[in-house]
């Protein structure tokens, strides 16, 4: 060909081959080596109007960090990053860039976006095995005090973000250990523990108090908090209600929700049953019913658990799959199948009430619904039977009640969620500002930090000048 | 924090007891609520009801049933070890009020769970009639805390060892054709429960049974114990564990216990084969 200059293309993550790796819990992506980071950050434009910034929602300056590290200056990257993002290790690697930071880059528009979130991932992850271990320096004491209650990504960036200021902060947490669905949801071979536990200890040598095995609103309620004299408190508890399909034969044994079915794994570390106490189910046929993030986290769990086979039912089409891509495709390499158009309509089991199979209904889709996504619509007659010894049932989450019924001063939207200003993050309750997936309803990471960032700002004002 | 201070042996040391210091919980704790302890970062989540609580000493005591590999290695732990995890209060209270004629049930370590609530139904005014069951006489617990806690005591042993020779149920029945009884609790073994709640079903007295599936987090976040009760599914950790009796399916509780059976076994054999010189010694990270 006649082209004068060849375009580089975008770098490949290198891999675990899928065929091993359907079969262990170690990290898929490897990571990029400091030669490929440097070639894919050249790929940038440096554009002055980068619009890969608006895409991401807590605005990292995406052109500075990616041009340090192409200039070789990777602490120099990873201190742009923290400028906006206390977590780069874990967006790097959770964030939905190709909606977010990578959907808006001008190089996407005629070929492959910049690989803005393996480039985050890299200056991270050579931060934490190469950098000084140091922790950015925090201002003089203010001699305030801050209840963050919940240690997912929103806690942990509002505690990070006051405890700069001066703040002293504690943050309470019901399980026994600290990071919210980063440990007990995202699985480790997508997410190393090791990681998050990194980040919470960075948090400590800054100065948090971090009380596990604190549920507040059971083992103490935020206005006792405020009595034993905290002056200011953040809500951040997630999502935590599992959402069952309500049909018959649903407690069978072998039904899990993905919640649970995730937190045996990965909190309680089933996997390595019996080295761990807690036990896990190791189904053979794994049906696993919703197809976001969730879902493809528990079938490719059931593969790695040594499933035979690993399906996932949805009752619409593949392209309404709220699942990110590169999360699909993992799945499909890992040879799980999707049963597409399909619902159950009851579970059935054993006279000792273990799972043996489902029912289902084929669909088809109709006019859009509320959500903009075609309407799937039940084909009369279409019954069938798949047969199975496990389903995990990741269609959602609503709000968990625990704490908010302890809180009647602090107003619920009619999901249960938190009112919360969005911008401020202010809640109807003087001193208490709540944010993440229990505002939002099951979001993202990075979008829980975004409101722990934005409450923090808030906070900070309050705790200075009074609401 | 969560140091065990006290630790006794109790029903030829098959039954345990410990009293762990926790000033928190133990100001809050309200009758029928519990707790969930972790031996160390490899163990499970295991919900225990509180028997006793001391908000002075900042005290909670648990009495526990060696019945697999948590609760051996809990036994295992000695006055001065410490929990590595210890949450709660967790689970709805017992709603304790004065109906007037109360008959509390217990049998196992399910009377180390009725204690408290014994305790506080009389304390509300209830004349309070308990029946407790055990196998033998040697395996009764709690027989002179249960005796303060009640107007009058029954005791029955399978075996005949001390007191009614027979089951729990053939007392409750007498108890109840003799009486007018306002409410009946129950709490024990589940075929305990289920054959308290069919004789009171009959004589129309309102019951209430602990439920005890298995729990993971005890917050409401896994439905692990999701149990029916009155044809819905309910959550035990949250909206529970005492619920109707009358509308308990206590089969598909039985069933859904033993979910784990072989993994709990092979589990269990381990430790026993791995960790029998090895009492009280293991690491706590
Ligand atoms: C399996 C799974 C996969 C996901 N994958 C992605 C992904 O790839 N990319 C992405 O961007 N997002 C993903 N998400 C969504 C993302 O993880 C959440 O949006 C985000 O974690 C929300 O953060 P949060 O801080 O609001 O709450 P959480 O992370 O839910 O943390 C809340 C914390 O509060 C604690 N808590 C709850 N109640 C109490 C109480 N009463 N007292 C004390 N503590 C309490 C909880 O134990 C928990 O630790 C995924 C979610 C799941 C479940
Ligand atoms: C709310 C609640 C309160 C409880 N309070 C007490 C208490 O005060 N004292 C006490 O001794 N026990 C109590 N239990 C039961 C206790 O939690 C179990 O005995 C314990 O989890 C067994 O763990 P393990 O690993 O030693 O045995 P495993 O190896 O897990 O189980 C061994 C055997 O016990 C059965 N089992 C497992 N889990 C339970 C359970 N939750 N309930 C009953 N049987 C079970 C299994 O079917 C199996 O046959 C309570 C349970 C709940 C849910
Ligand atoms: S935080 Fe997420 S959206 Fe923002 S630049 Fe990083 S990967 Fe992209
Ligand atoms: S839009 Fe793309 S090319 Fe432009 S600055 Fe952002 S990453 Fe670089
Ligand atoms: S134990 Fe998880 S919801 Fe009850």
């Amino acid at each position: 060909m006649a082209d004068k200059k060849k375009k580089v293309p975008r770098a490949k993550m290198p891999e675990q081959d899928p065929n091993v790796r359907r079969r262990n819990f170690k990290e898929v992506p490897l990571g990029l080596e400091a030669e490929t980071a440097i070639a894919e950050a050249k790929r940038c434009l440096q554009c002055k109007k980068p619009l890969c910034v608006d895409g991401c929602p807590v605005s990292i300056d995406i052109p500075a960090f990616v041009s340090r590290i192409a200039d070789n200056d990777f602490s120099g990257a990873i201190g742009k990053l923290w400028e906006r993002n206390a977590l780069p290790a874990v967006c790097g690697r959770v964030c939905p860039q190709e909606e977010q930071c990578e959907g808006r880059c001008i190089v996407g528009k005629k070929g492959e976006p910049v690989a803005i979130g393996y480039l985050e991932r890299f200056a991270a992850d050579y931060e934490r095995n190469n950098g000084t271990g140091g922790v950015p320096e925090v201002a003089k004491p203010t001699g305030k005090k801050v209840a963050v209650i919940g240690s997912g990504p929103s806690g942990l960036t509002v505690a990070g973000d006051l405890l700069l200021k001066g703040h002293g902060v504690t943050i309470f947490e019901a399980f026994h250990k600290a990071g919210g669905v980063l440990v007990y949801g995202i699985p480790e071979f997508r997410l190393p523990k090791a990681i998050v536990a990194n980040e919470v200890a960075a948090l400590e040598k800054m100065g948090a108090k971090i009380e596990c095995n604190n549920v507040v609103g059971a083992s103490v309620t935020i206005e006792e908090l405020f009595e034993e004299g905290f002056d200011a408190a953040y809500i951040g508890v997630g999502a935590g209600l599992p959402r069952f399909m309500n049909l018959p034969g649903e407690n069978a044994i072998g039904i899990y929700s993905a919640n649970e079915y995730l937190t045996r794994t990965n909190l309680m570390k089933g996997y390595l049953f019996p080295e761990y106490d807690t036990p896990i189910a190791r189904g053979k046929n794994v049906v696993v019913l919703g197809a976001g993030n969730v879902a493809m986290d528990s079938a490719r769990t059931a593969m790695r658990l040594g499933a035979d086979s690993v399906k996932i039912v949805y009752r619409r089409s593949r392209d309404e799959m709220p699942a990110r891509e590169e999360e699909l495709h993992h799945a499909l390499e890992e040879q799980i199948e999707f049963v597409l158009l399909t619902n159950p309509t009851q579970f059935f089991s054993d006279e000792n009430g273990r799972l043996t199979g489902m029912e289902c209904l084929k669909m088809e889709l109709g006019e859009p619904d509320d959500s903009g996504r075609r309407r799937p619509i039940p084909i009369e007659g279409s019954e069938y039977k798949i047969n199975c010894d496990m389903v995990v049932v990741s269609v959602g989450s609503n709000a968990n009640p625990l704490l908010t019924n302890s809180t009647p001063d602090v107003s619920l939207n009619r999901w249960g969620n938190i009112d919360a200003d969005p911008v401020t993050g202010k809640t109807t309750k003087k001193g208490v500002w709540a944010g993440g997936d229990i505002v939002t309803g099951a979001a993202t990471v990075i979008l829980a930090m975004g409101a722990g960032r934005a409450a923090a700002n808030s906070m900070h004002d309050y705790l200075a000048l009074g609401w | 924090m969560a140091k065990i201070v006290n630790r006794q042996e109790m029903a030829q040391g098959t039954i345990i007891l410990n009293e762990i210091k926790a000033p928190r919980i133990s100001q809050k704790a309200k009758p029928g609520q519990f707790v969930i302890l972790q031996a160390d970062e490899t163990g499970e989540r295991i919900p225990l009801t509180m028997a006793d609580t001391n908000p002075k000493k900042g005290t909670i005591t648990i009495i526990y049933m060696v019945v697999g590999k948590s609760t051996a290695r809990f036994r295992d732990l000695n006055v001065g070890d410490e929990y590595y995890a210890l949450i709660g209060p967790l689970g709805m209270p017992t709603h304790v009020e004065n109906v007037g004629k109360v008959v509390c049930v217990g049998g196992g370590t399910g009377i180390a769970v009725l204690h408290p609530i014994t305790r506080a139904l009389k304390e509300a005014g209830n004349e309070v009639t308990t029946i407790l069951g055990s196998r033998s006489y040697d395996l009764l617990i709690m027989e002179e805390q249960m005796r303060a806690a009640s107007t009058d005591l029954h005791i029955c042993t399978d075996d005949g060892s001390h007191g009614h020779h027979g089951f729990v149920t053939q007392v409750l029945k007498d108890v109840l054709e003799n009486n007018d009884i306002d409410l009946v609790v129950a709490i024990g073994p589940i075929p305990m429960m289920k054959f308290c709640s069919l004789i009171t079903k009959e004589k129309n007295v309102h019951t209430l049974v602990s439920l005890n599936p298995i729990m993971v987090d005890g917050t409401g976040m896994c439905g692990c114990c999701r149990v029916t009760v009155g044809g819905d599914t309910k959550f035990a950790c949250v909206d529970g564990p005492e619920f109707d009796a009358h509308k308990g399916d206590f089969d598909e509780l039985a069933k859904r216990l033993a979910s784990y059976l072989d993994d709990e076994k092979q589990s269990f054999d381990a430790y026993k084969n791995g960790n029998a010189q090895k009492t009280g010694n293991f690491d706590k990270t």
